[in-house]
């Protein structure tokens, strides 16, 4: 559950005034929140953030591997309110075997980029994505390189024709 | 068969033949060797006549996993590779990076290294949209400016050799405070450069600002509304050009920017020409906030007191023991950076840049995630395209100012 510092915030605040249930945990580190969410609430979330508490920009979507740990990866979208001055990091936590996600392009069309970056880098499919494509390892590559148990000097078969 | 020919073919065959009876389209490969992209971009154009009807950028061709090495490099090694993202302005990298970084650690940073950060970033962003003018003038047909401009840009070089020993690939900003001592010197350097660098912004300006072939080619040119360009993600100067006072350094200052007087310029028609005056009167505004740190730079130290992170004095190390363990320990097993993440935005010449940096309590990063202002500003390549002339292409494409290797990373 939220720590009590974080129930206090305004934004936590308006996030449970609105659903109880949408968040699942949270953290404030040196002045940097955290607020974890599940991946069937997240492109609410996201929607009610943007209308009601001004998060216009969408800075980035990212992920992180945990490898081995299980939920492997982390989703994490930056957010941020110019109006409010105020900066956001979401998370989603899934499993290996299911690294499936609701695409958040419908929210911010700038998420297209971001999305298709996390899904050539760490495997995660975006769920409604326009346009699901490796972004920047070419077409024809096997194996997604920022997962931690791909090596950092490549795979001896990443090429099909070799 | 080559994989990258059935690359290029594989994406070709997606575009869909014209139905029968539809206008003919013709499409149009720009790229990745097009002289005014400025790097390896590749454009898929379609045309109704010279109608841009649908454009798609295509990148990665200047991938080189730099997020990958960077989990494989010790903290403090992780600064050489920001340098090669974005070869214009290496400076603003390497402190967005070590901003983070700096957070983790919960070292503070003595203010003369913070004072020299800014006016090394402010440096950078002076060489950085030189080049940029520079180059921008070339592709709209104006080869003096670009003379000019290379002129400055070869001066902020040497200086920067001057501090780091290295003209592009500086890599001077450390975690912890700098590389190096600033040189001797390095003072008088700055200020020949800095006193008569406001003059030749106003040459530049005097050359492009009511020249009638520049105006032709720029004025209302690549328009695109202010809530589109935000809702794609797009920062910095072109966001400022398009009416939204925003600038990181004002809004959330890093590296003691809140002690500097400066103004965030703003223009509202959001076209070519309302970049390039961004950009102009940015330049001047860098030159002044560069003359404020010379003035009133703090005396005292320029790294850290923080032993475990910054190697100590050579003179220390030979004499104390306590330095040489530290310096034994830092060379040989690298800096423990404790475990938690951070993100520091700072404003770089082209935008929003922050690093997104999770450590575990290791010697080496868990993730650096980089959040370049290239890549989110080239996603607003297609609403500068569609629907426009395709000879204005280039200049909507030297309007965004970004760098490939910042995009692709």
């Amino acid at each position: 559950m939220l720590p009590e510092e974080i129930q206090q915030l305004e934004t936590p605040a308006a996030i449970a005034q609105w659903d109880a249930e949408a968040l699942t945990g949270g953290s404030l580190a040196r002045g940097e929140l955290v607020l974890w969410t599940t991946r069937e609430r997240i492109v609410a979330l996201c929607r009610f953030l943007k209308r009601e508490r001004q998060f216009t920009r969408l800075v980035a979507v990212t992920c992180i591997d945990r490898y081995p740990v299980e939920p492997r990866f982390e989703v994490v979208y930056l957010l941020h309110s110019i109006p409010r001055n105020e900066r956001l990091r979401l998370k989603v936590a899934l499993h290996s075997g299911d690294a499936v996600v609701p695409s958040v392009c419908g929210v911010w069309a700038g998420a297209n980029w971001y999305e298709r970056e996390v899904f050539d880098m760490f495997g995660v499919r975006f769920e409604g994505h326009p346009d699901l494509r490796r972004i920047l390892m070419p077409d024809y590559w096997q194996g997604h390189p920022l997962r931690k148990d791909f090596p950092v000097h490549g795979h001896k078969y990443s090429y099909k024709d070799e | 068969m080559n994989p990258v020919d059935t690359a290029m073919e594989h994406r070709l065959e997606e575009i869909e033949p014209a139905a029968p009876g539809a206008p003919r389209r013709m499409v149009l490969n720009m790229g990745p060797q097009h002289p005014s992209t400025h790097g390896v971009l590749r454009v898929i154009l379609e045309l109704d006549g010279e109608i841009v009807t649908s454009a798609r950028p295509d990148i990665g061709y200047l991938h080189t996993g730099i997020e990958k090495q960077a989990e494989a490099l010790g903290w403090q090694q992780v600064v050489t590779i920001t340098d090669r993202m974005d070869y214009l302005a290496n400076l603003s990298n390497n402190l967005a990076y070590v901003l983070p970084v700096e957070k983790l650690l919960g070292i503070e940073i003595p203010p003369k290294a913070q004072w020299m950060r800014v006016l090394l970033a402010e440096l950078s962003r002076i060489n950085s949209h030189v080049v940029w003018l520079g180059t921008h003038a070339l592709d709209l047909g104006a080869m003096t400016v670009f003379f000019y401009c290379f002129r400055e840009r070869e001066e902020l070089l040497r200086i920067f050799e001057m501090f780091s020993g290295q003209r592009m690939m500086t890599s001077y900003i450390r975690i912890g405070g700098l590389a190096l001592e600033p040189p001797r010197g390095w003072d008088r350097a700055v200020r020949n450069f800095i006193r008569g660098f406001p003059e030749k912004v106003d040459e530049y300006e005097a050359l492009l600002r009511e020249n009638p072939i520049f105006l032709k080619r720029t004025q209302g040119v690549a328009y695109a509304p202010l809530e589109q360009l935000l809702d794609l993600g797009v920062t910095g100067p072109m966001i400022r050009a398009a009416g939204l006072a925003w600038d990181i350094r004002k809004a959330e200052p890093y590296s003691s920017y809140e002690k500097f007087d400066f103004r965030v310029p703003v223009e509202q028609s959001s076209d070519v020409y309302a970049r390039f005056l961004i950009r102009l009167e940015e330049m001047r505004q860098s030159a002044r906030i560069v003359e404020q740190a010379l003035e009133g730079m703090p005396e005292g130290a320029w790294k850290a007191d923080a032993p475990r992170v910054v190697l100590p004095d050579r003179e220390k190390m030979k004499t104390q023991m306590e330095a040489l363990i530290y310096h034994f320990k830092i060379v040989t097993e690298g800096v423990h950076v404790p475990a938690g993440e951070a993100y520091v935005p700072v404003e770089s010449p082209r935008g929003e840049i922050g690093f997104y940096v999770v450590s575990d309590g290791g010697t080496q990063p868990w993730r650096v995630f980089m959040r370049t202002p290239s890549f989110g500003n080239l996603q607003a390549l297609p609403a500068l395209f569609e629907g426009k002339l395709i000879a204005d292409t280039i200049a909507a494409l030297g309007s965004m100012d970004f760098v490939l290797g910042d995009v692709d990373r």
